[in-house]
Formats: C-alpha cells, sequence, structure tokens
C-alpha cells in the first residue's frame, strides 16, 4: 500500500504540484517592497544613526569629560581629551568619534551619565573622502543643535524605560 | 485582401525571381522582429514573475513601470568590452554563440501560426524541428571547450550529457505526436486535432504523459531551471558561458530565451491544437496561438520560481530510468489506440 501511493504520487507530480500552487499563491498576494527613496519603513524612538553632542537649554556643554564612553566603546572609536576650564570645570578640549570604526552599539549612549553623547535618528549621511567620517566635535555639537528637538523629545517618551 | 497579397501586388514591378526572395525575406522579417522584442520582453517578464513570486515587485525604475529596462540592458551589453581569454581557440570562441543562436531561430520558419501563416510548409517539420533544437547542444558544448577554463568545460560536459540524455525522451513523445497525427507537418498535425468537442479533441488529452514529458524534457533541453546544472550559478559560477561578456554573452542569453519561446509554441502545436479555439462557437486565429504559447512561457518561470535545481545523477535518472521507458510504452498504447480507432480523438 504505502509503495502504490509513493508511485501514485511519484507519477503524479503531487508534490512539484503542491510547490507550484504555493508559489502560485504569493504570485497574486501583496508585495512587501518598501520604495526606498519615496517609502520608508517606520524608525523605533531608540533608532542609533549619527552620534550627536548635546548642550544644555542654556548653552553649556553637557560633557564633564569622563571618559566613560571612551572606556566602554567596543570598536575604541571615540578619542577624547580634557583639561581643566578657566572657571575650574573639567571640560573636552578634544572629543572625536571615527565612524568608519564605530559599530553603533550604542554604549556610549549608555554609558553618558548627563546624556550628553546620543545617538539621533539621522542615517542618512555620507563621507566623499575619509575624514569625512571622522567626527569632530564641532561637527558633533552641530548635529546636536541640528537635531536637538527630536533628541529631547525621544529621550522624554522614552524616559519611563531608562 | 490577405497582407501577402498586398505585398505582391505593390512590388509586383520587380522581376518575378527577386520578387519570391524579397517577399520571403519580409515574411522572415516579419517572424525575427517580433521574435527579438519577445525574447527581450521575456527577460523583464521573467524578473517581474519571479519578484512577483517572491513578494516583490521586481525591476521599476527604468522607464514606466520598468518597461524600458531590456532596452538598458542591451544598450548596457553592447557597451561592454568584448574580452577574448588568451588560452581560448579564437574561431570556435566567436563560433559558438552563433551556433546557440542560430538554430533557435530558424526552428522558427516551419512553425504555423495561423492556417495559412507559415512560413516554410515543409513535409518533414518535425523532423526538421527534432534536428534544429538538438544542434542547439552545440553552441555550448564549443563554448565550454573553446573557452579553455574548467567552469566552462564542466557546464560543457553536464549540458552534453543531459541535452542527449533528454533528447531521446524528447524524440519518443515526438513519435507519438506522429503516430497520432499520421503527419510530420505542423499545419497537419494541428488539423488532426481538430474537432467538435474543442479543447479535449486536442492530442493533451489521448497523449497526456508524453505531452507532460515533452515539455519537462523542454525545459531539460533548454537548460531552465530546475535542470539548469549546466549554467548552475551556485556550482560553476555561470557554466558553459563563464568567459564570455558584452555581446556574445548577450547572444547566449538570446539563444536561451528564443528556445524557450520556440519550446513553448512547439508544445501549443503538438499537445495544445497551435491556432484552434479551444471551444466551438469561438472562431479560431493566431490570437490563441499566442495564448498558448505565453502560457508555456509563463510556465517556465513558473518552474525556475518553484523548483530547486536537480542534482546531475537525478537528472540522468529522470531522463533514462523514467521518462525513456514511459514514453516507450505510451507510444504502444497510442498506436493501439489509433489501429482500434478510439472515439473521440482516432475515430475517423
Amino acid at each position: 500500500m504505502e509503495v502504490f501511493l509513493h508511485y501514485l504520487k511519484s507519477f503524479t507530480l503531487w508534490e512539484l504540484f503542491k510547490g507550484l500552487s504555493l508559489t502560485g499563491r504569493r504570485f497574486i498576494d501583496k508585495k512587501v517592497t518598501i520604495q526606498y527613496p519615496e517609502e520608508k519603513t517606520p524608525q523605533s524612538p531608540r533608532f542609533r544613526g549619527l552620534h550627536a553632542l548635546r548642550r544644555y537649554p542654556n548653552g553649556e556643554e553637557r560633557c564633564i569629560a569622563c571618559k566613560l564612553c571612551e572606556a566602554v566603546c567596543p570598536a575604541l572609536a571615540i578619542t577624547i581629551e580634557s583639561e581643566v576650564r578657566d572657571d575650574g570645570t573639567r571640560r573636552t578640549s578634544k572629543y572625536e568619534i571615527d565612524l568608519t570604526k564605530c559599530i553603533f552599539c550604542g554604549f556610549c549612549e549608555e554609558s553618558c551619565p548627563v546624556d550628553s553623547i546620543v545617538e539621533t535618528r539621522h542615517f542618512e549621511y555620507h563621507g566623499e573622502k575619509r575624514g569625512d567620517l571622522l567626527m569632530t566635535k564641532e561637527k558633533l555639537l552641530a548635529n546636536a543643535e541640528r537635531f536637538e528637538e527630536q533628541i529631547a523629545a525621544d529621550r522624554e517618551s522614552e524616559s519611563r524605560y531608562r | 485582401m490577405s497582407p501577402i497579397a498586398f505585398l505582391e501586388g505593390l512590388l509586383s514591378w520587380m522581376p518575378e525571381s527577386i520578387l519570391t526572395i524579397t517577399i520571403i525575406v519580409i515574411k522572415i522579417l516579419a517572424i525575427m522582429l517580433p521574435l527579438m522584442a519577445a525574447v527581450a520582453y521575456t527577460t523583464l517578464v521573467e524578473r517581474k514573475v519571479i519578484g512577483y513570486m517572491q513578494l516583490r515587485i521586481g525591476p521599476n525604475r527604468v522607464g514606466p513601470k520598468g518597461l524600458l529596462q531590456p532596452i538598458a540592458d542591451a544598450l548596457k551589453l553592447m557597451c561592454k568590452e568584448f574580452i577574448i581569454p588568451t588560452g581560448s581557440s579564437r574561431f570556435l570562441f566567436l563560433l559558438a554563440p552563433v551556433l546557440a543562436l542560430g538554430p533557435a531561430l530558424a526552428a522558427w520558419a516551419v512553425i504555423p501560426f495561423g492556417s495559412e501563416m507559415v512560413l516554410a510548409d515543409i513535409n518533414a517539420g518535425l523532423l526538421y524541428v527534432l534536428a534544429l533544437t538538438s544542434l542547439g547542444v552545440y553552441g555550448i558544448i564549443i563554448a565550454g571547450w573553446a573557452s579553455n577554463s574548467k567552469y566552462a568545460f564542466l557546464g560543457a560536459m553536464r549540458s552534453a550529457a543531459q541535452i542527449v540524455s533528454y533528447e531521446i525522451a524528447m524524440g519518443f513523445s515526438l513519435v507519438g505526436v506522429l503516430v497520432a497525427a499520421g503527419s510530420l507537418n505542423l499545419g497537419d498535425i494541428i488539423e488532426a486535432q481538430r474537432g467538435s468537442l474543442g479543447i479535449l479533441n486536442w492530442f493533451w488529452l489521448p497523449l497526456l504523459p508524453l505531452f507532460f514529458i515533452y515539455f519537462i524534457s523542454g525545459v531539460a533541453e533548454t537548460n531552465r531551471a530546475p535542470f539548469d546544472v549546466s549554467e548552475g550559478e551556485s556550482e560553476i559560477v555561470a557554466g558553459f558561458h563563464v568567459e564570455y561578456a558584452g555581446m556574445a554573452f548577450a547572444l547566449f542569453f538570446l539563444a536561451e530565451y528564443a528556445n524557450m519561446i520556440l519550446i513553448s509554441a512547439l508544445t501549443a502545436v503538438l499537445f495544445m491544437g497551435g491556432w484552434l479555439s479551444p471551444v466551438s462557437w469561438v472562431p479560431d486565429g493566431i490570437h490563441w496561438f499566442f495564448a498558448k504559447t505565453g502560457f508555456f512561457l509563463f510556465l517556465f518561470l513558473w518552474f525556475r520560481a518553484t523548483f530547486p535545481r536537480y542534482r546531475y545523477d537525478q537528472i540522468m535518472r529522470l531522463g533514462w530510468k523514467i521518462f525513456l521507458p514511459i514514453t516507450i510504452v505510451w507510444v504502444m498504447v497510442v498506436a493501439a489506440m489509433v489501429v482500434w480507432k478510439i472515439p473521440p480523438w482516432f475515430s475517423s
């Protein structure tokens, strides 16, 4: 009986027709393609994109050069040099993230005690020379200025989980 | 007034001998140009259909809905450098794509598009088609041999063994058609399928096993998935045409798609009644031929989107141990049906 069924299945091409019916159904199903420049996938408020170095509302830099981010960075992408400012506070004199090394793990953001270094939702950027992807302190501060509204809103909406 | 008679009237100032040749050349062009366009757009349809079956939408950026994609592809290939490998046999290397494409186009001479629409109404049409479709393998073997590359050579060897094996099953299927129709002329074969029952009178029903085997062998003949071991891009890169670039590469693709369309058209003619209408109250016509050919062409793409590639020894087993015995048995069954005049197919 089993042998008979086996031959019946083989000669009626049963499994081939089953396969064809599957692809046939997919043929008329709704397509899942997202046409990127015109359409975009939804983004999480925790999206990890381009970095930014934030300021307090009064204009003071948040970063206190504790170097926790430099220590935690698994890709060794962050370089920090610090000095004591005239008013006695410690600030960074150099804060650089090499985006060619960065793996966008978000550890720097997690480790920061003052919410200074953050990753924004911005991801559509490019560099034409290698230096373009070396984010200096000026560039990072400029990023924060550019995206501050979105950054603040995302921190606010996620505050109860942090 | 038929278009041919109109042309003859238009060109009647020519001497008789030149007129005949001119008419033939115009007929050839009338077949070749739409065929080339069909080949180009089959590539687009293939990418679209396979995309749709994978829940994608396929190419849609070049021109409206991606309709200019084949033209862009052709332009790209024409602009590419044509490389002849140092170790290759130059003459054979250049000859191979021509040998692959030539038979695929020449076989169209005997395909009847409509009741009077056939370029060469010869009595050995079926034999001619069988001869030309088997000739295509020489292009592949020579391409693999002349490239002087191990992948190309492997692809060619696989292809040669595969095509020779399936040629036999295919030939026996055609013997079944020949016995059933009593003629080698493709027009007569279609006429033999005419009957009051329409679609039930066609040969696919009494010759059902041969019909399946013919089409599957056709897929194997054209080296299409799931029988694409000669190309086998995941095993031997691109197989026999790995060393080709630019237009020579494009010729192999033209040959492959022209062969696909040819096999589809032949299946439509031999088993599905060609230009006959499936029901008696709708008139016959060339559109039925195109619809049937299009259906089989779609099956080619459907197969490619569905089935994984056969292993080499499985292909050999299928061809020799399964298809060949079935066809031989069924040829005898068909012969018996013809002798005892089994209605409704063989009653006359």
